[in-house]
């Protein structure tokens, strides 16, 4: 359960073409990531898998049958959406229990599963109450119940956390990945944050104008960027990238260098630059350094212990093996 | 508003609304319970004395009483029923993505503009009048007789008329409500498996449910004190005979004024009684 195949789906919202012809495999219980800056077509492909939009054409497959023209309800899947969607004239029991209700279950089956639902999220306490007496944590574990009771052969997550404050997020952040190991089912995940998307993915799929970038393990993508894109796209702080004679001196066009792959000297080294901002993290430190060849100043990473003032004179080195090189198409040479 | 000063400079600023208002309700209210307890008849003697009960008591007494209740309750019933039912499909219908919805929208809202009394003397001529009425052009395309609209049907004739007066209204809150339910609500049933009719009855129905008690109450105090529609139409007869247009008769037709008084004391108890069952089956949908 939980196999899902996408071949040549396209999307067109009248003449906008919104996802060119895409092909995706989703395996069995993996936990699948959409990530993409905004208006990259993330959401438009899951609600295409969820079957809330139609495909202007293509297929899906969801565990081998062509599901292209099944209606929503009836492809097994549930979705979390963005805004939790709860019902809100009805209690968070009655929340979980709608699609059993809807699926016309016994009564006491429902009440079975809402009641195992409710335990493994722990929302037992809170089960007479509605969404409105509800803070945004429980809201979203109470749409997961809702998604849950219905076992579904996969389940569709919009953007979940995006409406969270940062503590609750890394904690909700962890139920889910703790959730997906409980319940070995299929997990597609979308979001803008690629933070959500390293911590939590078995496969990161980055999206941009629709299209695929690159598909692999978060640190297939953090090690091997197929693209500048995806290189400046995953990584946190953003890879710095150096063109013009510097590039140049490493045959290519563009060269790429995370922050954490920048060694700082006082005395030697290969770049000369003079420390701008910095940032102070306690753990580790974020200098700024404009440097000749690049657009923004380097982002550079030293130990908390590191102490250097604005001002200074300093030198940088890339470690070689960690330096990316990318030629005119921005495509990636190895 | 939290400081001393500010709470009783609030006061003396509401003061001459408050005094308006109240004199504005309390001046008619105390001349209705004083001329209720008087003979006073304009035209055959004037103010003739206190009665004590007398008139209320010849009110109820009187056999054209408790069917005038009895109509007031089917048309404000029936009126009501057209009217959240059709305004919530129409509602439906206009929030559907067309061409031309702004005029369309403008369109079925129209009725509301149009005065009772014309709206009522409309209907009465060029639709509902046994000869020329276009309902008895209809009837005769098919071969029926024409119905006499306003003697034979008249409670439906009369509802008929201030359902399409105050079907506008309707729509148009219930309309307002609609637009407001959240699309990913609607969503998220349909992966929970709910058929459209389903949506409709879980999700659709209960989130109009306070828009629907807005729509019933302000109605109902309007609709408890239809009179135009009737004046200008049966005039009374046939059974369309309201209490208001009963109180209208007592003092204006039979020029009795304390009788009519009485009468209007109780058209006050009976809105009342019909304010507090709405509230008790209703009002909760305006809490939360």
């Amino acid at each position: 359960m939980g196999h899902i195949t996408l071949s040549q789906v396209t999307k067109s919202f009248g003449d906008v073409n919104v996802i060119p012809p895409l092909d995706l495999e989703i395996n069995e219980g993996e936990f699948v990531v959409f990530v993409g800056p905004s208006g990259c077509g993330k959401s438009t492909l899951l609600r295409l898998i969820a079957g809330l939009e139609d495909v202007t054409s293509g297929h899906i497959a969801i565990d081998g049958q062509d599901a292209t023209e099944v209606p929503p309800a009836k492809r097994g899947l549930a979705m979390v959406f963005q805004s939790y969607a709860l019902y809100p004239h009805m209690t968070v029991r009655k929340n979980i229990a709608f699609p059993l209700r809807m699926a016309k279950l016994d009564q006491a089956v429902q009440d079975k599963k809402v009641e195992d639902a409710a335990r493994v999220l722990n929302l037992t306490d809170y089960l007479d109450r509605r969404p409105g007496q509800l803070s945004g944590g429980q809201r979203q574990r109470v749409a997961i119940g809702r998604a849950i009771v219905r076992e579904p052969a996969a389940f569709l997550f919009d953007e979940p956390l995006s409406n969270l404050d940062a503590a609750l997020r890394v904690n909700m952040r962890l139920e889910i990945s703790e959730l997906h190991k409980q319940l070995d089912t299929t997990m597609i995940y979308v979001t803008h944050d690629q933070v959500e998307a390293m911590t939590m993915a078995d496969k990161i799929v980055v999206l941009r104008a629709g299209n695929i970038e690159q598909v692999g393990s978060p640190l297939e993508l953090y090690r091997r960027p197929q693209n500048k894109f995806v290189a400046g796209f995953i990584g946190s702080p953003k890879m710095n990238f150096l063109t013009g004679a510097t590039a140049a001196a490493y045959d290519a066009q563009t060269i790429g260098i995370r922050p954490e792959h920048l060694e700082v000297s006082r005395d030697s080294g290969d770049w000369k630059g003079v420390v701008g901002v910095s940032e102070h993290l306690g753990s580790d430190t974020f200098f700024h350094v404009p440097v000749p060849d690049s657009d923004d100043p380097l982002t550079v990473r030293a130990s908390g212990e590191v102490d250097l003032k604005r001002g200074e004179e300093i030198f940088l080195t890339p470690i070689q093996e960690h330096l990316h090189r990318f030629d005119a198409q921005g495509l990636a040479i190895r | 508003m939290a400081t001393q000063h500010s709470r009783s400079a609030a006061r003396i600023m509401m003061a001459p609304a408050v005094v308006l208002l109240l004199g504005w309700m309390l001046v008619p209210l105390t001349m209705t319970l004083y001329f209720s307890f008087k003979k006073y008849l304009p035209l055959r003697g004037g103010d003739l004395g206190w009665t004590g009960f007398d008139n209320y008591v010849r009110f109820v007494t009187s056999s054209a009483f408790w069917p005038s209740v009895i109509t007031t309750l089917v048309i404000v019933g029936g009126v009501l029923v057209i009217t959240v039912i059709l305004g919530i499909l129409l509602a439906i219908l206009l929030n559907q993505p067309m061409w031309g919805q702004g005029i369309v929208r403008i369109l079925v809202i129209s009725p509301f503009f149009v005065m009772p009394t014309v709206s009522a003397l409309v209907w009465k001529n060029m639709f509902m009048d046994p000869v020329n009425g276009l309902f008895a052009h209809l009837w005769k395309f098919f071969g029926a007789t024409p119905v006499e609209w306003l003697s034979d049907v008249s409670m439906g004739s009369i509802v008929m008329i201030v359902s399409w007066q105050w079907l506008p209204f309707a729509t148009l809150i219930l309309l307002t409500a609609i637009q407001s339910l959240d699309r990913e609500q609607l969503e998220a049933a349909e992966m929970d498996g709910a058929p459209p009719l389903k949506r409709f009855a879980f999700i659709t129905v209960p989130h109009l449910s306070r828009a629907v008690t807005i729509v019933i109450l302000i109605q109902t105090i309007f609709l408890l004190a239809i009179f135009a529609e009737i004046f200008v139409t049966t005039g009374g007869a046939f059974g369309t005979r309201t209490l208001t247009y009963l109180i209208y008769q007592r003092v204006l037709e039979s020029q009795n004024v304390g009788l009519g008084s009485a009468g209007g004391v109780y058209a006050i108890i009976l809105a009342n009684i019909i304010a507090l069952f709405l509230m008790r089956i209703v009002g909760k949908n305006l809490d939360a």
